[in-house]
Protein backbone atom coordinates (compact mmCIF):
# COMPACT_ATOMS: atom_id res chain seq x y z
CA UNK A 1 0.00 0.00 0.00
CA UNK A 2 1.29 3.11 -0.84
CA UNK A 3 0.48 5.76 1.72
CA UNK A 4 1.09 8.57 -0.76
CA UNK A 5 -1.39 7.31 -3.12
CA UNK A 6 -3.59 7.29 -0.34
CA UNK A 7 -2.78 10.84 0.74
CA UNK A 8 -3.77 12.11 -2.71
CA UNK A 9 -6.79 10.56 -3.15
CA UNK A 10 -8.03 11.96 -0.08
CA UNK A 11 -6.79 15.42 -1.12
CA UNK A 12 -9.30 14.77 -4.55
CA UNK A 13 -11.89 14.43 -2.08
CA UNK A 14 -11.26 16.78 0.45
CA UNK A 15 -8.66 19.84 -0.78
CA UNK A 16 -8.48 20.88 3.14
CA UNK A 17 -7.36 17.60 4.32
CA UNK A 18 -4.18 19.12 5.29
CA UNK A 19 -5.56 22.16 7.07
CA UNK A 20 -7.49 19.10 9.06
CA UNK A 21 -3.99 17.17 9.87
CA UNK A 22 -1.95 20.23 10.23
CA UNK A 23 -0.21 19.35 6.36
CA UNK A 24 1.23 16.87 4.18
CA UNK A 25 4.09 15.80 6.24
CA UNK A 26 2.41 15.88 9.08
CA UNK A 27 -0.38 13.20 7.70
CA UNK A 28 2.33 11.07 6.84
CA UNK A 29 4.17 11.03 9.69
CA UNK A 30 0.71 10.37 11.83
CA UNK A 31 0.19 7.52 9.33
CA UNK A 32 3.68 6.81 9.71
CA UNK A 33 3.16 6.13 13.57
CA UNK A 34 0.02 4.79 13.43
CA UNK A 35 1.23 2.13 10.88
CA UNK A 36 5.10 1.53 11.84
CA UNK A 37 4.25 -1.50 13.66
CA UNK A 38 1.02 -2.96 12.25
CA UNK A 39 0.75 -5.54 9.70
CA UNK A 40 -0.47 -4.48 6.71
CA UNK A 41 -3.90 -5.74 6.99
CA UNK A 42 -4.16 -3.35 9.72
CA UNK A 43 -3.35 -0.62 7.70
CA UNK A 44 -7.23 0.52 6.81
CA UNK A 45 -7.90 0.04 10.65
CA UNK A 46 -5.09 2.70 11.30
CA UNK A 47 -6.64 4.72 8.62
CA UNK A 48 -9.74 5.03 10.15
CA UNK A 49 -8.74 6.02 13.40
CA UNK A 50 -6.49 9.42 11.49
CA UNK A 51 -9.53 10.32 9.83
CA UNK A 52 -11.61 10.29 12.98
CA UNK A 53 -8.78 12.29 14.58
CA UNK A 54 -8.63 14.87 11.10
CA UNK A 55 -12.91 14.80 11.18
CA UNK A 56 -14.30 14.44 14.75
CA UNK A 57 -12.05 17.56 15.73
CA UNK A 58 -13.91 19.82 18.37
CA UNK A 59 -13.40 23.25 17.79
CA UNK A 60 -10.57 24.25 20.45
CA UNK A 61 -13.50 26.88 21.78
CA UNK A 62 -15.81 23.71 22.97
CA UNK A 63 -12.42 22.44 24.89
CA UNK A 64 -12.38 25.92 26.26
CA UNK A 65 -15.99 25.78 27.29
CA UNK A 66 -15.20 22.56 29.29
CA UNK A 67 -12.47 23.78 30.71
CA UNK A 68 -13.96 27.05 32.02
CA UNK A 69 -17.46 24.74 33.40
CA UNK A 70 -14.37 22.92 35.40
CA UNK A 71 -13.21 26.19 36.50
CA UNK A 72 -16.47 27.51 38.02
CA UNK A 73 -15.97 23.84 40.13
CA UNK A 74 -13.03 23.95 41.21
CA UNK A 75 -14.00 28.05 42.10
CA UNK A 76 -16.76 26.71 44.41
CA UNK A 77 -14.88 23.48 46.16
CA UNK A 78 -11.74 25.95 46.86
CA UNK A 79 -13.44 28.37 48.17
CA UNK A 80 -15.37 25.80 50.12
CA UNK A 81 -12.47 24.72 51.62
CA UNK A 82 -10.61 27.52 52.36
CA UNK A 83 -13.76 28.86 53.93
CA UNK A 84 -14.00 25.74 56.52
CA UNK A 85 -10.51 26.11 57.17
CA UNK A 86 -10.20 29.20 58.06
CA UNK A 87 -13.89 29.45 60.19
CA UNK A 88 -12.58 28.35 64.02
CA UNK A 89 -13.72 25.91 65.60
CA UNK A 90 -15.33 24.02 62.22
CA UNK A 91 -12.93 21.38 61.60
CA UNK A 92 -11.26 19.63 64.57
CA UNK A 93 -7.52 19.51 64.68
CA UNK A 94 -5.87 16.55 64.71
CA UNK A 95 -6.52 13.90 61.44
CA UNK A 96 -9.90 16.11 59.86
CA UNK A 97 -7.70 19.01 59.63
CA UNK A 98 -4.35 17.83 57.67
CA UNK A 99 -7.03 15.68 55.61
CA UNK A 100 -8.86 19.49 54.44
CA UNK A 101 -5.47 20.89 54.62
CA UNK A 102 -4.61 18.33 51.49
CA UNK A 103 -8.00 18.34 49.83
CA UNK A 104 -7.84 22.44 49.62
CA UNK A 105 -4.15 22.49 48.69
CA UNK A 106 -5.49 19.88 45.22
CA UNK A 107 -8.43 21.82 45.03
CA UNK A 108 -6.66 25.44 45.07
CA UNK A 109 -3.69 24.04 42.57
CA UNK A 110 -6.76 22.53 40.33
CA UNK A 111 -7.69 26.14 40.01
CA UNK A 112 -4.12 27.83 39.08
CA UNK A 113 -4.03 24.73 36.89
CA UNK A 114 -7.09 25.27 34.88
CA UNK A 115 -6.30 29.14 34.11
CA UNK A 116 -2.34 28.52 33.38
CA UNK A 117 -4.71 25.43 30.65
CA UNK A 118 -7.23 27.95 29.41
CA UNK A 119 -4.88 30.74 29.16
CA UNK A 120 -2.55 28.74 27.22
CA UNK A 121 -5.10 27.45 24.51
CA UNK A 122 -5.88 30.89 24.12
CA UNK A 123 -9.26 31.06 25.88
CA UNK A 124 -9.86 33.51 28.61
CA UNK A 125 -10.72 31.77 32.16
CA UNK A 126 -14.06 32.97 33.65
CA UNK A 127 -13.55 34.99 37.01
CA UNK A 128 -14.52 33.88 40.22
CA UNK A 129 -18.35 33.86 40.98
CA UNK A 130 -19.77 34.80 44.40
CA UNK A 131 -20.63 31.65 46.63
CA UNK A 132 -23.51 31.28 48.93
CA UNK A 133 -22.54 27.66 50.92
CA UNK A 134 -25.64 28.45 52.51
CA UNK A 135 -27.71 26.88 49.34
CA UNK A 136 -29.76 29.81 49.14
CA UNK A 137 -28.69 31.66 45.94
CA UNK A 138 -27.24 34.65 47.67
CA UNK A 139 -29.73 34.90 51.01
CA UNK A 140 -26.72 33.24 52.78
CA UNK A 141 -29.95 32.03 54.38
CA UNK A 142 -30.61 28.43 52.52
CA UNK A 143 -31.27 24.95 53.86
CA UNK A 144 -27.42 24.80 55.20
CA UNK A 145 -27.44 27.98 56.83
CA UNK A 146 -25.11 26.09 59.45
CA UNK A 147 -22.49 25.08 56.71
CA UNK A 148 -19.84 26.72 58.47
CA UNK A 149 -20.76 26.24 61.99
CA UNK A 150 -21.91 23.04 62.08
CA UNK A 151 -19.30 20.27 61.05
CA UNK A 152 -21.34 16.98 60.80
CA UNK A 153 -22.87 19.49 58.09
CA UNK A 154 -20.30 20.78 56.26
CA UNK A 155 -18.92 16.94 55.81
CA UNK A 156 -22.19 16.33 54.23
CA UNK A 157 -22.08 19.25 51.53
CA UNK A 158 -18.29 18.35 51.33
CA UNK A 159 -19.11 14.41 50.17
CA UNK A 160 -21.78 15.90 48.05
CA UNK A 161 -19.17 18.66 46.08
CA UNK A 162 -16.74 15.83 45.78
CA UNK A 163 -19.17 13.04 44.50
CA UNK A 164 -20.77 15.68 42.13
CA UNK A 165 -17.36 16.74 40.81
CA UNK A 166 -16.36 13.20 39.68
CA UNK A 167 -19.53 12.94 37.91
CA UNK A 168 -18.80 16.57 36.53
CA UNK A 169 -15.32 15.54 35.16
CA UNK A 170 -16.66 11.99 33.78
CA UNK A 171 -19.54 13.56 32.36
CA UNK A 172 -17.03 15.92 30.00
CA UNK A 173 -14.54 13.31 28.93
CA UNK A 174 -16.05 12.60 25.68
CA UNK A 175 -15.70 16.50 24.84
CA UNK A 176 -12.26 16.00 25.39
CA UNK A 177 -11.19 12.99 22.91
CA UNK A 178 -9.82 15.41 20.36
CA UNK A 179 -7.26 16.34 22.77
CA UNK A 180 -5.02 14.46 24.13
CA UNK A 181 -2.98 16.62 26.81
CA UNK A 182 -6.75 18.08 27.81
CA UNK A 183 -8.18 14.55 28.37
CA UNK A 184 -5.01 13.67 30.26
CA UNK A 185 -5.24 16.44 32.60
CA UNK A 186 -8.84 16.04 32.90
CA UNK A 187 -8.61 12.40 33.72
CA UNK A 188 -5.47 13.44 36.52
CA UNK A 189 -7.92 16.03 38.39
CA UNK A 190 -10.89 13.41 37.69
CA UNK A 191 -9.01 10.68 39.89
CA UNK A 192 -8.36 13.11 42.49
CA UNK A 193 -11.54 14.17 43.23
CA UNK A 194 -12.57 10.49 44.05
CA UNK A 195 -9.82 9.91 45.73
CA UNK A 196 -11.59 13.24 48.12
CA UNK A 197 -14.78 11.58 47.83
CA UNK A 198 -13.74 8.33 49.46
CA UNK A 199 -12.26 9.94 52.09
CA UNK A 200 -14.66 12.28 53.24
CA UNK A 201 -16.92 9.17 53.19
CA UNK A 202 -14.53 7.53 55.40
CA UNK A 203 -14.62 10.43 58.27
CA UNK A 204 -18.08 9.80 58.12
CA UNK A 205 -18.44 6.90 58.06
CA UNK A 206 -16.31 7.22 61.58
CA UNK A 207 -18.12 10.42 62.81
CA UNK A 208 -21.73 9.19 63.14
CA UNK A 209 -24.52 12.14 63.59
CA UNK A 210 -28.08 13.57 62.63
CA UNK A 211 -26.47 13.61 59.17
CA UNK A 212 -25.11 10.28 58.39
CA UNK A 213 -27.83 7.95 57.04
CA UNK A 214 -26.39 4.24 57.48
CA UNK A 215 -22.87 3.40 56.93
CA UNK A 216 -21.18 5.61 53.97
CA UNK A 217 -18.60 3.15 52.25
CA UNK A 218 -15.79 5.12 50.19
CA UNK A 219 -17.47 4.04 47.61
CA UNK A 220 -20.89 5.30 46.02
CA UNK A 221 -24.12 2.18 46.53
CA UNK A 222 -26.89 2.51 44.32
CA UNK A 223 -28.16 6.16 44.79
CA UNK A 224 -27.94 6.47 48.20
CA UNK A 225 -26.05 9.51 49.81
CA UNK A 226 -25.67 8.58 53.49
CA UNK A 227 -27.16 11.93 53.58
CA UNK A 228 -29.99 13.25 55.54
CA UNK A 229 -31.37 15.61 53.23
CA UNK A 230 -33.44 15.53 49.72
CA UNK A 231 -31.70 18.24 48.66
CA UNK A 232 -28.32 16.43 47.90
CA UNK A 233 -30.38 13.55 46.40
CA UNK A 234 -29.34 14.57 42.21
CA UNK A 235 -26.10 14.09 42.98
CA UNK A 236 -26.54 10.79 43.67
CA UNK A 237 -29.59 9.66 41.07
CA UNK A 238 -28.45 7.70 38.46
CA UNK A 239 -25.93 6.09 40.59
CA UNK A 240 -27.71 2.71 41.10
CA UNK A 241 -27.41 1.95 37.19
CA UNK A 242 -26.70 -1.78 36.73
CA UNK A 243 -26.33 -1.92 33.19
CA UNK A 244 -23.06 -0.96 31.26
CA UNK A 245 -22.56 -0.80 27.83
CA UNK A 246 -25.20 -3.20 27.60
CA UNK A 247 -24.17 -5.77 30.02
CA UNK A 248 -26.06 -6.50 32.96
CA UNK A 249 -23.45 -6.26 35.90
CA UNK A 250 -25.81 -8.17 38.40
CA UNK A 251 -24.84 -11.84 38.59
CA UNK A 252 -22.54 -11.60 35.94
CA UNK A 253 -21.23 -14.85 34.23
CA UNK A 254 -22.57 -16.52 37.44
CA UNK A 255 -20.59 -14.69 39.58
CA UNK A 256 -22.21 -13.04 43.14
CA UNK A 257 -22.31 -10.05 42.24
CA UNK A 258 -25.64 -8.13 44.09
CA UNK A 259 -26.99 -4.72 42.68
CA UNK A 260 -25.38 -3.41 45.43
CA UNK A 261 -21.93 -4.35 44.35
CA UNK A 262 -22.58 -3.71 40.35
CA UNK A 263 -23.94 -0.11 40.96
CA UNK A 264 -20.74 0.59 43.36
CA UNK A 265 -18.21 -1.05 40.68
CA UNK A 266 -19.06 2.16 38.35
CA UNK A 267 -19.44 5.68 38.89
CA UNK A 268 -22.18 7.64 36.81
CA UNK A 269 -21.76 10.61 34.48
CA UNK A 270 -23.54 13.74 35.06
CA UNK A 271 -24.25 16.33 32.55
CA UNK A 272 -23.59 19.85 32.47
CA UNK A 273 -27.05 20.74 32.52
CA UNK A 274 -27.28 18.23 35.89
CA UNK A 275 -24.17 19.81 37.27
CA UNK A 276 -25.38 23.16 36.86
CA UNK A 277 -29.03 23.05 38.25
CA UNK A 278 -26.90 21.07 41.28
CA UNK A 279 -24.51 24.19 42.02
CA UNK A 280 -27.32 26.65 41.28
CA UNK A 281 -28.19 27.32 44.81
CA UNK A 282 -24.52 27.98 45.74
CA UNK A 283 -23.55 30.23 42.69
CA UNK A 284 -25.15 33.96 43.50
CA UNK B 1 9.03 -50.02 23.84
CA UNK B 2 8.81 -47.39 21.21
CA UNK B 3 8.28 -44.70 23.27
CA UNK B 4 11.15 -45.95 25.40
CA UNK B 5 13.52 -45.31 22.14
CA UNK B 6 12.28 -42.38 21.96
CA UNK B 7 12.39 -41.05 25.66
CA UNK B 8 16.17 -42.55 25.75
CA UNK B 9 16.78 -40.19 22.51
CA UNK B 10 15.15 -37.20 24.10
CA UNK B 11 17.21 -37.90 27.31
CA UNK B 12 19.99 -38.88 25.19
CA UNK B 13 20.51 -35.30 23.32
CA UNK B 14 23.31 -32.97 23.86
CA UNK B 15 22.90 -30.00 25.41
CA UNK B 16 23.83 -27.96 22.07
CA UNK B 17 20.53 -29.27 20.67
CA UNK B 18 17.99 -26.16 20.05
CA UNK B 19 15.44 -26.13 22.53
CA UNK B 20 12.56 -26.65 19.72
CA UNK B 21 13.91 -29.86 18.69
CA UNK B 22 13.53 -31.23 22.08
CA UNK B 23 10.35 -29.93 22.40
CA UNK B 24 9.08 -31.90 19.37
CA UNK B 25 10.92 -34.94 20.46
CA UNK B 26 9.25 -34.14 23.95
CA UNK B 27 5.83 -33.68 22.43
CA UNK B 28 5.89 -37.07 20.34
CA UNK B 29 6.83 -38.69 23.60
CA UNK B 30 3.93 -36.84 25.80
CA UNK B 31 1.96 -37.45 22.98
CA UNK B 32 2.46 -40.99 23.25
CA UNK B 33 3.40 -41.87 19.53
CA UNK B 34 4.67 -44.53 18.10
CA UNK B 35 8.35 -44.05 16.90
CA UNK B 36 7.10 -45.29 13.09
CA UNK B 37 4.37 -42.59 13.21
CA UNK B 38 7.11 -39.93 14.42
CA UNK B 39 9.45 -40.85 11.67
CA UNK B 40 6.23 -40.42 9.55
CA UNK B 41 5.83 -37.26 10.53
CA UNK B 42 9.49 -36.14 10.79
CA UNK B 43 9.18 -36.70 7.52
CA UNK B 44 6.18 -34.98 6.26
CA UNK B 45 5.32 -31.48 4.65
CA UNK B 46 6.55 -28.03 6.08
CA UNK B 47 3.69 -26.79 6.29
CA UNK B 48 2.31 -30.28 8.70
CA UNK B 49 6.12 -29.61 10.45
CA UNK B 50 5.51 -26.04 11.36
CA UNK B 51 1.89 -27.48 12.86
CA UNK B 52 3.64 -30.06 14.88
CA UNK B 53 6.48 -27.74 16.09
CA UNK B 54 5.04 -24.16 15.93
CA UNK B 55 7.25 -21.35 16.73
CA UNK B 56 7.97 -20.30 20.62
CA UNK B 57 5.05 -19.31 21.96
CA UNK B 58 4.64 -15.43 22.00
CA UNK B 59 2.19 -14.82 24.74
CA UNK B 60 -1.43 -13.39 24.27
CA UNK B 61 -1.57 -10.12 21.73
CA UNK B 62 -3.58 -7.35 23.67
CA UNK B 63 -4.36 -6.40 19.78
CA UNK B 64 -4.21 -2.89 18.26
CA UNK B 65 -7.23 -0.13 18.40
CA UNK B 66 -9.73 0.43 21.20
CA UNK B 67 -10.21 -3.37 21.16
CA UNK B 68 -6.46 -3.49 22.42
CA UNK B 69 -7.01 -1.14 24.81
CA UNK B 70 -10.05 -2.70 26.53
CA UNK B 71 -7.71 -5.88 26.44
CA UNK B 72 -5.21 -3.91 28.50
CA UNK B 73 -8.17 -2.63 30.51
CA UNK B 74 -9.39 -6.73 31.14
CA UNK B 75 -5.75 -7.75 31.79
CA UNK B 76 -5.17 -5.16 34.77
CA UNK B 77 -8.48 -6.24 36.14
CA UNK B 78 -7.97 -10.11 36.01
CA UNK B 79 -4.37 -9.34 37.81
CA UNK B 80 -6.54 -7.19 40.32
CA UNK B 81 -9.46 -10.14 40.62
CA UNK B 82 -7.21 -12.91 41.23
CA UNK B 83 -4.99 -10.68 44.00
CA UNK B 84 -8.75 -9.94 45.76
CA UNK B 85 -9.76 -13.30 45.35
CA UNK B 86 -6.66 -14.84 46.98
CA UNK B 87 -7.18 -12.49 49.66
CA UNK B 88 -10.50 -13.18 50.72
CA UNK B 89 -10.22 -16.70 50.70
CA UNK B 90 -8.39 -16.55 53.98
CA UNK B 91 -8.03 -13.24 55.55
CA UNK B 92 -4.35 -11.89 56.76
CA UNK B 93 -3.99 -12.51 60.44
CA UNK B 94 -5.91 -9.16 63.03
CA UNK B 95 -8.17 -8.62 59.79
CA UNK B 96 -11.04 -6.12 61.33
CA UNK B 97 -14.80 -6.80 60.51
CA UNK B 98 -14.73 -3.31 58.45
CA UNK B 99 -11.09 -4.05 56.75
CA UNK B 100 -12.71 -7.50 55.48
CA UNK B 101 -15.99 -5.54 54.49
CA UNK B 102 -13.75 -3.02 52.56
CA UNK B 103 -11.76 -6.17 50.98
CA UNK B 104 -14.85 -7.90 50.04
CA UNK B 105 -15.84 -4.68 48.10
CA UNK B 106 -13.51 -4.21 46.49
CA UNK B 107 -12.84 -8.01 45.10
CA UNK B 108 -16.77 -7.98 44.11
CA UNK B 109 -16.22 -4.90 41.91
CA UNK B 110 -13.03 -5.83 40.50
CA UNK B 111 -14.86 -9.10 39.09
CA UNK B 112 -17.45 -7.22 37.80
CA UNK B 113 -14.95 -5.15 36.28
CA UNK B 114 -13.05 -8.26 34.56
CA UNK B 115 -16.25 -9.88 33.80
CA UNK B 116 -17.57 -7.04 32.08
CA UNK B 117 -14.29 -6.84 29.66
CA UNK B 118 -14.87 -10.19 29.40
CA UNK B 119 -18.40 -9.90 28.12
CA UNK B 120 -17.88 -6.71 26.16
CA UNK B 121 -14.90 -7.95 24.07
CA UNK B 122 -16.35 -11.56 22.79
CA UNK B 123 -14.42 -13.13 21.00
CA UNK B 124 -11.69 -10.61 20.74
CA UNK B 125 -10.94 -10.96 24.65
CA UNK B 126 -7.52 -12.39 25.34
CA UNK B 127 -7.79 -15.57 27.34
CA UNK B 128 -7.33 -15.76 31.22
CA UNK B 129 -3.92 -14.75 32.48
CA UNK B 130 -1.37 -16.93 34.69
CA UNK B 131 -0.58 -14.98 38.10
CA UNK B 132 1.89 -15.39 40.05
CA UNK B 133 1.63 -13.74 43.66
CA UNK B 134 4.73 -15.78 45.05
CA UNK B 135 6.22 -12.44 46.62
CA UNK B 136 3.25 -11.62 48.30
CA UNK B 137 2.58 -12.96 51.93
CA UNK B 138 -1.03 -13.55 52.14
CA UNK B 139 -0.84 -13.43 56.18
CA UNK B 140 0.72 -10.64 56.60
CA UNK B 141 -1.90 -7.35 56.95
CA UNK B 142 1.23 -5.22 55.78
CA UNK B 143 2.15 -7.31 52.50
CA UNK B 144 -1.73 -7.82 51.25
CA UNK B 145 -2.15 -3.97 52.01
CA UNK B 146 0.59 -2.49 50.42
CA UNK B 147 0.46 -4.98 46.93
CA UNK B 148 -3.54 -3.59 47.65
CA UNK B 149 -1.95 0.02 47.36
CA UNK B 150 0.22 -0.57 45.10
CA UNK B 151 -2.37 -2.32 42.47
CA UNK B 152 -4.99 0.42 42.90
CA UNK B 153 -2.72 3.82 42.34
CA UNK B 154 -1.22 1.38 39.39
CA UNK B 155 -4.79 1.10 38.20
CA UNK B 156 -5.55 4.72 38.64
CA UNK B 157 -2.81 5.57 36.46
CA UNK B 158 -3.01 3.06 33.63
CA UNK B 159 -6.84 4.34 33.24
CA UNK B 160 -5.73 7.92 33.02
CA UNK B 161 -3.02 6.81 30.66
CA UNK B 162 -5.43 4.87 28.43
CA UNK B 163 -8.13 7.70 27.75
CA UNK B 164 -6.18 9.26 25.59
CA UNK B 165 -5.51 6.17 23.71
CA UNK B 166 -9.48 5.40 22.67
CA UNK B 167 -11.34 6.55 20.15
CA UNK B 168 -14.22 5.44 20.94
CA UNK B 169 -16.30 7.93 22.74
CA UNK B 170 -18.47 4.73 24.49
CA UNK B 171 -15.37 3.35 25.41
CA UNK B 172 -13.99 6.46 26.84
CA UNK B 173 -17.39 6.97 29.48
CA UNK B 174 -16.77 3.47 30.30
CA UNK B 175 -13.24 3.70 31.44
CA UNK B 176 -14.13 6.92 33.29
CA UNK B 177 -16.82 5.18 34.97
CA UNK B 178 -14.01 2.73 36.45
CA UNK B 179 -11.19 4.76 37.24
CA UNK B 180 -12.93 6.60 39.54
CA UNK B 181 -13.70 4.19 41.81
CA UNK B 182 -10.04 2.65 41.45
CA UNK B 183 -9.48 6.00 42.60
CA UNK B 184 -12.16 5.39 46.04
CA UNK B 185 -10.51 1.99 46.25
CA UNK B 186 -6.93 3.38 46.38
CA UNK B 187 -7.83 5.52 48.82
CA UNK B 188 -9.50 3.75 51.11
CA UNK B 189 -6.84 1.05 50.98
CA UNK B 190 -4.16 3.96 51.91
CA UNK B 191 -6.53 5.53 54.88
CA UNK B 192 -6.20 1.62 56.00
CA UNK B 193 -2.71 1.71 55.91
CA UNK B 194 -1.92 5.43 57.09
CA UNK B 195 -5.26 7.13 58.20
CA UNK B 196 -5.24 10.81 56.07
CA UNK B 197 -2.28 9.25 52.96
CA UNK B 198 -5.77 9.03 50.61
CA UNK B 199 -4.09 11.51 47.97
CA UNK B 200 -0.33 11.53 49.17
CA UNK B 201 2.21 13.21 47.31
CA UNK B 202 3.72 10.12 45.94
CA UNK B 203 0.64 10.23 43.95
CA UNK B 204 -0.61 13.49 43.51
CA UNK B 205 2.00 16.26 42.12
CA UNK B 206 2.48 20.03 43.04
CA UNK B 207 -0.47 20.63 40.49
CA UNK B 208 -2.93 18.56 41.80
CA UNK B 209 -2.84 16.15 39.43
CA UNK B 210 -2.96 12.31 39.94
CA UNK B 211 -0.37 9.86 38.08
CA UNK B 212 -0.53 9.14 34.56
CA UNK B 213 1.40 5.89 32.81
CA UNK B 214 1.63 4.43 29.41
CA UNK B 215 0.50 0.59 28.60
CA UNK B 216 4.47 -0.03 28.72
CA UNK B 217 5.01 1.77 32.20
CA UNK B 218 2.41 -0.40 33.44
CA UNK B 219 2.60 -3.50 32.18
CA UNK B 220 6.76 -3.21 33.17
CA UNK B 221 5.26 -2.64 36.65
CA UNK B 222 2.96 -5.40 36.02
CA UNK B 223 4.91 -8.28 35.14
CA UNK B 224 6.53 -9.06 38.03
CA UNK B 225 2.89 -10.58 39.10
CA UNK B 226 1.93 -12.31 35.65
CA UNK B 227 3.65 -15.17 34.10
CA UNK B 228 1.70 -14.80 30.94
CA UNK B 229 3.68 -12.93 28.06
CA UNK B 230 1.99 -9.98 27.40
CA UNK B 231 2.78 -8.43 23.75
CA UNK B 232 1.41 -4.58 23.88
CA UNK B 233 3.66 -3.63 20.68
CA UNK B 234 0.08 -3.29 18.42
CA UNK B 235 -1.54 -0.89 21.00
CA UNK B 236 -2.11 2.74 19.79
CA UNK B 237 0.23 5.02 21.30
CA UNK B 238 -1.66 8.52 20.57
Amino acid sequence: MNLHNVIDQIEKVDPEVYDRLNGRRAAMKSLANFSGKLALTTVPLALGSLFKKAYSQAPSSAILDVLNFALTLEYLEAEFYNKGLAASGLIPAGDDRMAFEVIAKHENAHVVFLIATIKALGGTPVSKPTFDFTAGNGSNAGPFAAVFTNYDLYLAVSQTFEDTGVRAYKGQAGNLISSNEVLRAALQIHSVEARHAAHVREIRSRKPSAFVVGMPLPWITLNNSNIASPAVQPSYNGEELTIQGGVQIVGINGFEITKEYASEAFDEPLTKEQVLAIVDPFIV
Amino acid sequence: MSEKIISDQTLALPQEMPSKEVSRRKFFTYAGLSAATAMAVTSCTKEQREYFNPRPKEGVDLGSGDIGILNYAYALEQLEAAFYLKVVSSYYEGATEKEKKYLKGICAHEIAHREFFKNALGDKAIGALEVDFSSIDFKSRASVLGTAKAFEDLGVSAYNGAGELLQSGAYLLLAGKIVSVEARHAAAIRDLIQYGDFAGNDVINAMGLDVVRTPPQVLAIADKYIVTKINASNLPTS
